[in-house]
C-alpha cells in the first residue's frame, strides 16, 4: 500500500472518491484524509483488484475498486471463433472452478441450438459441477483465513482440493483447465477409476472438513475480525446484485439450482443454508455448510448416475467420435462441416444462468444463424459481487477491508473477463 | 392465469399509449419497446406488488452493425417472489447514442451500464459515474463495436513512461 498523490491518480478517479456518497461522521480532532492505493500487486486482494481508500485516520470514508487489470476481451473473441472453440476460454474465467464454467457455457449453447443431452452425461456434468463447488469453497474458506492472520488452515483446505485436482487429472487429464464439457455431452465418459476416487474422497470429507472448522469456528480471533464486519441487509444485498453464497450470507434463500432447476438439481435433496446476519463470518459459515451440502449432492449422484451415452446424437450439432470419424463417411463430412463452418444455431438469442460456486454465471448468446455468436456476455458473479464492496467497507478500518474482500471471495480472471 | 400473460396485461394496462412487441424464444420472454419509456417501465416491474423484479443481473448491448437503430440495449431482470426472469430490450439509434440510466432503480445497474458505456460507447443519461469499466480513462474506442478490429488498433493503449 502506499500514500499517494493527486498526480498520481486519475482526476476522474478522484472525482469518485470524493463525490461518494459518505454520511459518517468521525468524532475525532484527528484530521488526516488521505487517498490510499492497495493493489492490484497486493496479496490480500485476491488477484488484479485495485481499491483506492478515501481515508480519515484509519477509516475508510470512501471506496473506489479499479477493475481491467486483467481484462482480455473474452467477449470479443467469443464474437471471433466457433461455439466449440470457445470451450477451454471459459475455464480462464473463474479458474478456481473451471469445471463449473465449462458446465454453464455448454448449457448455454444447448439451450440456443436445443440440444438434448443424455441423461448420464447430465449427471456427470453435475458431479464435475459440485466437486468445483467443493474446491472453490474451499479455496475461499483457506484464504479467507490467511487474509486474517490463521495460515495453517490454508494449508489443510489446499490439501483437500488437491484430491480433487487429482480427480480432474483422472477424469480429463489437466488439474486446472479441465475443458471437459463438450456441446452435447462430455469428453469422455467417466472411469471406473475416476468414480472410485469420487466416492473415497466424499467418504473422508466431512471429517475432513470438520477437522478444518474446528480450527476456526471457535477461533476467537477469527470470529472477531469477521463478526459484524460488512454487514448488508437483506434489501441492500438484492438491490447490490450480490448472488451466490454473499447473498445467502444475508438470510435471502435464493440458489438457481433451486429457483429456476437445471441439469438433474430437482431430483437432488439438498437444503439452500441461508445465515440471517449478513456479515462476514455468516458468508464463510454460508459456504463451509454449502460445501456439506456440495458433498450430500455427489453422494446421491453416485447412487442414481444412470449408463449409456454421453454424447447426444445429433450429427449435424454435435462432433462425432473420432473412431468414427476415420472409420466412416458421414461422419466424417460432419466432422469437416462442424469444425469449418461451426454448428449453426438458429438466429435466437438466450440467457441461461447456472449457480456458480460465486454465484450466479450467466451467458447471454445472440445468434444470427451462423457458425460464431454474433454476441456472447458474459455475466459474471464476481464483476457483480465486487460492487458492493464500497458500501460495505464503508465506515470500517482499513484492516478490515482485507477481512471483507475474503468474504466476497471475488476472482479476477472472471471480474475482469 | 400464467405469470407471463399477467405480466403482459398489466404493462398493457398501464403503459396504455407504449407499443410493445413481445417475443418468446426457447421458454423467455422478452419485450421490446421505446427507449423513452425505459425508466418508468423498470420503476413499474420492480415496484409492482405482484411482479416485484427487484433483481436486475445484467444489462448489455447489441452492436447489430447497421445503419438504422445500431444498438439494442438489453436488460435481465429476475423476480425473487415467482422465478421468473425477463428480458426488456431498448433500440438506440446510432446518431442519438444515449439511454436513460437504470442505476436508480437498480443500484446493481451502476457498474453494468459502465460496462455497456465502456464497450459500446452507449451513454447512460443520469447515470451517477459514468466512468469506463476496463480499458483505461485515454482509451478513444468503444471494443466490443464490430467495427473496433480484433487485432486492436496500434497506438491506441499508451504504454507507461519509462
Amino acid at each position: 500500500m502506499q500514500k499517494l498523490t493527486k498526480e498520481d491518480v486519475h482526476p476522474k478517479i478522484i472525482e469518485a472518491l470524493l463525490g461518494a456518497d459518505t454520511n459518517i461522521t468521525i468524532e475525532d480532532a484527528l484530521e488526516n484524509e488521505m487517498i490510499l492505493n492497495m493493489g492490484p500487486q497486493h496479496p490480500a486482494t485476491h488477484g488484479v483488484l485495485r481499491l483506492l481508500l478515501r481515508l480519515d485516520g484509519e477509516t475508510v470514508m470512501a471506496c473506489v475498486p479499479e477493475l481491467g487489470y486483467l481484462h482480455r476481451g473474452y467477449e470479443k473473441m467469443a464474437e471471433n471463433m466457433s461455439y466449440y472453440e470457445f470451450v477451454p476460454h471459459t475455464d480462464r474465467l473463474d479458474y478456481l472452478a473451471p469445471m463449473a464454467n465449462n458446465v454453464a457455457y455448454v448449457l448455454a449453447v444447448e439451450k440456443l441450438a436445443g440440444i438434448e443431452v443424455p441423461p448420464r452425461a447430465q449427471y456427470i456434468r453435475m458431479m464435475v459441477a459440485e466437486l468445483a463447488r467443493i474446491a472453490s469453497h474451499l479455496v475461499a474458506m483457506g484464504a479467507l483465513a490467511m487474509d486474517v492472520g490463521a495460515l495453517t488452515i490454508f494449508l489443510w483446505t489446499l490439501r483437500e482440493r488437491e484430491k480433487i485436482l487429482d480427480i480432474w487429472d483422472i477424469l480429463c487429464g489437466a488439474r486446472f483447465t479441465n475443458s471437459y464439457t463438450r456441446i452435447g455431452g462430455v469428453a469422455n465418459d467417466v472411469q471406473p477409476e475416476a468414480l472410485a476416487k469420487v466416492k473415497w474422497f466424499i467418504d473422508q470429507f466431512d471429517e475432513k472438513l470438520e477437522e478444518c472448522e474446528k480450527l476456526l469456528n471457535t477461533n476467537r480471533i477469527f470470529v472477531e475480525r469477521l463478526e459484524g464486519i460488512g454487514v448488508v441487509s437483506a434489501e441492500d444485498a438484492i438491490d447490490l446484485g450480490l448472488t451466490g453464497p454473499s447473498l445467502r450470507g444475508s438470510g435471502v434463500e435464493f440458489d438457481l439450482r433451486r429457483a429456476t432447476p437445471y441439469l438433474f438439481y430437482n431430483e437432488m435433496d439438498f437444503k439452500v443454508i441461508t445465515h440471517k446476519e449478513g456479515d462476514s463470518l455468516a458468508r464463510y459459515f454460508v459456504r463451509v455448510e454449502e460445501a456439506y451440502e456440495s458433498a450430500k449432492i455427489v453422494r446421491q449422484i453416485l447412487d442414481k448416475m444412470p449408463q449409456g451415452e454421453t454424447m447426444a446424437n445429433q450429427p449435424k450439432k454435435v462432433l462425432p467420435k473420432k473412431a468414427e470419424v476415420y472409420s466412416k463417411m458421414e461422419e466424417l463430412i460432419h466432422d469437416f462441416m462442424i469444425i469449418n463452418f461451426g454448428i449453426n444455431p438458429p438466429a435466437g438469442e438466450i440467457y441461461s444462468a447456472v449457480e456458480n460456486p460465486k454465484g450466479e454465471l450467466g451467458f447471454y448468446l445472440v445468434s444470427k444463424g451462423e457458425g460464431s455468436p454474433w454476441k456472447c456476455k458474459i455475466r459474471s458473479p464476481s464483476f457483480v459481487n465486487l460492487q458492493a464492496i464500497p458500501h460495505l467497507v464503508k465506515g470500517h478500518l482499513i484492516s478490515d477491508v482485507v477481512a471483507i474482500v475474503g468474504s466476497i471471495d471475488p476472482v479476477m480472471g472472471e471480474a475482469d473477463k | 392465469m400464467e405469470l407471463k400473460d399477467l405480466i403482459i396485461q398489466k404493462l398493457n394496462d398501464k403503459f396504455k399509449d407504449i407499443k410493445l412487441e413481445i417475443v418468446e424464444y426457447r421458454n423467455e420472454l422478452t419485450i421490446l419497446f421505446d427507449k423513452q419509456n425505459i425508466l418508468n417501465v423498470c420503476k413499474f416491474l420492480k415496484d409492482d406488488d405482484d411482479l416485484q423484479f427487484r433483481l436486475c443481473e445484467d444489462v448489455t448491448a447489441i452492436d447489430w452493425a447497421k445503419t438504422h437503430n445500431r444498438f439494442t440495449v438489453v436488460y435481465h431482470i429476475f423476480s425473487l417472489k415467482n422465478n421468473f426472469r425477463l428480458s426488456l430490450k431498448a433500440n438506440i439509434d446510432e446518431s442519438d447514442c444515449s439511454i436513460d440510466s437504470v442505476s436508480s432503480v437498480w443500484r446493481t445497474a451502476n457498474w453494468e451500464e459502465r460496462e455497456a458505456y465502456d464497450m459500446y460507447g452507449i451513454k447512460f443519461n443520469n447515470h451517477p459515474d459514468l466512468r469506463r469499466m476496463y480499458m483505461p480513462e485515454e482509451f478513444e474506442y468503444h471494443p466490443l463495436r464490430k467495427d473496433f478490429p480484433l487485432m486492436g488498433i496500434t497506438g491506441s493503449l499508451s504504454l507507461p513512461k519509462k
